[in-house]
């Protein structure tokens, strides 16, 4: 397979000013799906271009590895909040995660239910688009109303509309502690209300999952002091669901669904409203099930072929196939006609795969 | 600035529009007698009026898609209003267009704790949407300081921020989803109760996107629980530049309050004169506000009073309770009265990298001697996002014009720091001719290519957020197709 390799923005531009076929952007190849198409490879356009902690700003290329971005805001004691998960052994991928492909995949790990998803934190972006034009929007300041958000319009849109060359991010201090609760034994019914109670008290819990079989967890960040205080209060409130112990760290570990890696099945993951999570999971009939974001995000592993989406009946939500062959689900008329509108904008080559 | 010329061919179609509204709209919903439409002619950017051809003030979203196909029909321009109290003249009319206000439809729809969001009719306040929710314990983030009048839909529009976003975000932040009439009548459901698109993030792009790409008639907002306490500590320097070193520190020292409010020396007088909240008497001042339990607060309070000790200070106050947090924050408040009771103001909203903070007063500093007209400085420190009050005298010729000449200069400032012309305020008409200083002709052409899309004919707010002369082109096509359609 033809593999492109720009090593500027500029030479990007003209790669795309060139091309005709399929093109399938590639930052590590970690995360997004692989069509069959020219692979255009952004690990030319990587560095961390500035880097400001008294002002919470990262500006990197595209192609930095986010393990080289963690580091470097490990160094000033900062971090990337919305927690960048690593799907490398779920999805059974090498290589190194990219900022841009965490960017295009809006990936976001469990302190998503509190400090929102990977796009809350893009300030700024460059990209190129399918007619090679380079385009900037937003900026590298916290506040920014200036012109139309193609920033967000870029988060999560997987290379549909141009390549993403640069990110200006906001990073967010390191927590001095950090504690966790579990109640074990829970039905998958019981486990959302008690992360739904948690999620909705005072005590800022910064992430909430359940894991059948395992356990719920809750967690809380912050000051050393405060995050006992807070810990005490949560076991006050969750007495009704049973015990609640402290237990070591399992939030790498859910971040990267590791309960389900090494399992035979399709993969597929559901957005959902935690009051009806447990309800559509039953009836789908899942192998085994990971609940996170308080019950707002199910992973599960179904059997080959499974047709999930009609088994899960009439929802709020949304389902996506990550291992399997279900294709994406058809978006509603006036939405498809909107997004095929900006497809057509911003590739009116149709080049992107 | 300049708004374009009204069609005539519109205005001479007047009487034909107002029965073909009347037709979709009950009788109360469209307003055209001239007096009444007087309450239209400007929002809170009030230098600039121009009463519409009509408002109309539909109770749903059946009704506000069936007003736009009359419109759509008709190719009459569209200006859609929340409470109208835009800072940028985002709900101000041309005569050639209908003002459509969302006033009406204030409702709250659902409510859900266990899922914590709330469903409203996007013409319900801001403050009402806490309200509906505070007894159970939840809130609603953002809090523009307009937030007793402003309405979500203007929310929505402008992706408004407010005082506490340096921890809970802006309006784009808080939005789960919307339904939403394009221009053609065509309504469509954005995102819901649940996080994440599924495909494109088009709620993204919506929000912020100053009423041209649709009409929003329902939000779904995210509720949060509402923190166990708060209270503020006030800190006085001698020098603004000190001040924001001080507030760069405290953001590098992994403390995050809930706001950092930054008031300079003109400001503070004009606010005790006006409030008397009892402010020292100085050249910069800090409020920092943590949240928490008790012992949290008392933590967060004694790791800042810490670091502005460094800076020497020359006042230092933590609130003992909550009437000593009412006074601190009783004269940051009301700077925006006090500043219109000494004089005409022209408030200012642009964002720089809090690095710069120094540089940018003492440049703000030398413009106002330049032009010889006083500002006084008033802003969210925590997030760079800086209200620059102008002082003028509207009655006296030229000084508006010199006023908006200053203001430019400042905020091409902004934008050569690496900030940007608006933080929470919108481009409206206001920064409108800014936006070549901001962005390159093809960022501004990728930003208009999305209105295209939702928007072909360039009919809803089209006057706004892009300089005229770069926007005629797409205007006069949208009128000549009009006028095929309505021929």
């Amino acid at each position: 397979m033809n593999v492109m390799r720009p090593g500027t923005e500029v030479e990007l531009s003209e790669l795309i000013r060139a091309a005709s076929g399929p093109v399938a952007v590639r930052g590590g190849g970690t995360r997004g799906r692989m069509a069959p198409a020219a692979v255009l490879a952004t690990g030319g356009l990587a560095g961390i271009r500035l880097y400001e902690p008294g002002a919470l700003t990262m500006v990197a290329g595209a192609g930095t590895a986010v393990e080289e971005i963690e580091a470097a805001l490990a160094v000033e004691g900062q971090r990337l909040a919305f927690e960048v998960p690593d799907l490398r052994r779920l999805l059974g991928r090498q290589g190194a995660s990219t900022l841009g492909g965490v960017v295009a995949e809006n990936a976001s790990g469990p302190r998503r239910v509190s400090v929102g998803a990977c796009r809350d934190f893009c300030l700024g972006l460059r990209f190129v688009d399918g007619t090679g034009r380079v385009i900037r929007n937003g900026g590298r300041v916290m506040k920014n109303v200036t012109g139309y958000d193609l920033v967000k319009l870029l988060a999560g849109s997987r290379g549909q509309l141009g390549i993403i060359t640069e990110v200006a991010l906001k990073v967010l201090p390191r927590p001095e502690g950090e504690a966790t609760l579990c109640l074990p034994g829970l039905s998958d019914t019981q486990a959302i209300a008690a992360l739904s109670a948690a999620l909705g008290s005072p005590y800022e819990v910064t992430g909430a999952a359940h894991l059948p079989g395992q356990g719920s967890y809750l967690r809380i960040e912050g000051f050393a002091d405060s995050v006992r205080y807070r810990l005490r209060r949560l076991q006050d409130l969750l007495a009704p669901f049973g015990v609640v112990e402290e237990v070591p760290s399992p939030w790498a570990a859910i971040r990267d669904v590791m309960a389900l890696a090494d399992l035979p099945g399709d993969l597929w993951r559901l957005h959902l409203v935690p009051s009806e999570a447990a309800e559509v999971v039953a009836r789908i009939g899942a192998r085994a099930v990971v609940y996170d974001w308080g019950g707002a995000l199910a992973w599960l592993r179904v059997a080959p072929g499974t047709d999930v989406r009609s088994l899960a009946g009439a929802y709020r939500g949304h389902a996506r196939c990550l291992i399997g062959d279900a294709p994406e689900a058809p978006e509603a008329p006036a939405l498809a006609a909107l997004t095929a509108g900006l497809r057509h904008q911003f590739d009116p080559k149709g080049i992107f795969a | 600035m300049d708004m374009p010329v009204p069609s005539p061919e519109i205005l001479s179609r007047r009487g034909q529009i107002l029965a073909a509204l009347q037709a979709v709209l009950p009788s109360d919903a469209v307003i055209s007698d001239q007096v009444e439409l007087r309450a239209y002619e400007c929002d809170a950017l009030s230098a600039y009026r121009c009463a519409p051809l009509a408002a109309i003030l539909p109770r749903s979203t059946a009704e506000v898609a069936a007003a736009l196909r009359v419109c759509h029909a008709a190719g009459v321009p569209v200006v859609p209003r929340g409470a109208g109290t835009s800072l940028a003249g985002g709900a101000l009319p041309t005569a050639d267009s209908v003002i459509l206000g969302v006033a009406r439809m204030n409702a709250v729809l659902e409510v859900s704790y266990p899922d914590r969001f709330i469903r409203v009719q996007s013409g319900r306040t801001n403050l009402s949407v806490s309200g509906a929710v505070e007894e159970a314990g939840f809130f609603y983030a953002p809090d523009p300081s307009s937030q007793l009048a402003c309405a979500i839909a203007g929310n929505v529009a402008m992706n408004s921020g407010g005082a506490h976003c340096l921890k809970y975000g802006v309006t784009t932040n808080n939005l789960l989803g919307v339904t939403m009439v394009q221009m053609d009548g065509t309504v469509v459901e954005v995102g819901g109760p649940w996080m994440d698109a599924p495909g494109l993030d088009l709620l993204g792009v919506i929000c912020g996107s100053e009423g041209q790409l649709g009409v929003v008639t329902e939000a779904t907002l995210r509720i949060l629980p509402k923190p166990e306490g708060a209270l503020p500590v006030l800190i006085g320097f001698e020098a603004s530049e000190v001040a924001g070193a001080c507030v760069s520190d405290i953001i590098k020292a992994g403390v995050l309050p809930v706001a950092i409010e930054f008031m300079d020396g003109p400001c503070i007088k004009a606010c005790e004169a006006f409030a008397k909240a009892g402010y020292p008497d100085c050249e910069a001042l800090l409020i920092v506000e943590v949240e928490g339990a008790e012992a949290e607060i008392r933590h967060q309070l004694a790791l800042i009073t810490e670091i502005a000790r460094r800076h020497n200070p020359c006042a230092l106050r933590e609130a003992a309770d909550a009437d000593q947090a009412k006074r601190i924050w009783l004269g940051r408040k009301s700077a925006f009265g006090a500043m219109g009771q000494i004089n005409d103001y022209m408030c200012l909203d642009g964002t720089i990298p809090v690095s710069s903070l120094p540089l940018v007063l003492r440049r703000i500093g030398e413009l106002s001697r330049h032009y010889g007209l006083d500002v006084a400085n008033v802003f969210h420190a925590g997030d760079g996002n800086m209200h620059p009050l102008i002082l003028y005298n509207a009655n006296q010729p030229g000084q508006q014009a010199l006023c908006e000449a200053f203001g430019a200069d400042i905020l091409r400032l902004c934008v050569e720091v690496g900030g940007c012309l608006t933080g929470e305020h919108g481009v409206g008409i206001e920064k409108r001719d800014l936006m070549e200083v901001q962005y390159a002709a093809a960022d501004l052409e990728a930003q208009m290519q999305v209105k295209d899309v939702f928007d072909p004919g360039w009919l809803l707010n089209p006057a706004k957020v892009f300089p005229l002369h770069v926007t005629a082109g797409r205007r006069e096509g949208g009128a000549s197709m009009a006028g095929h359609r309505a021929g």
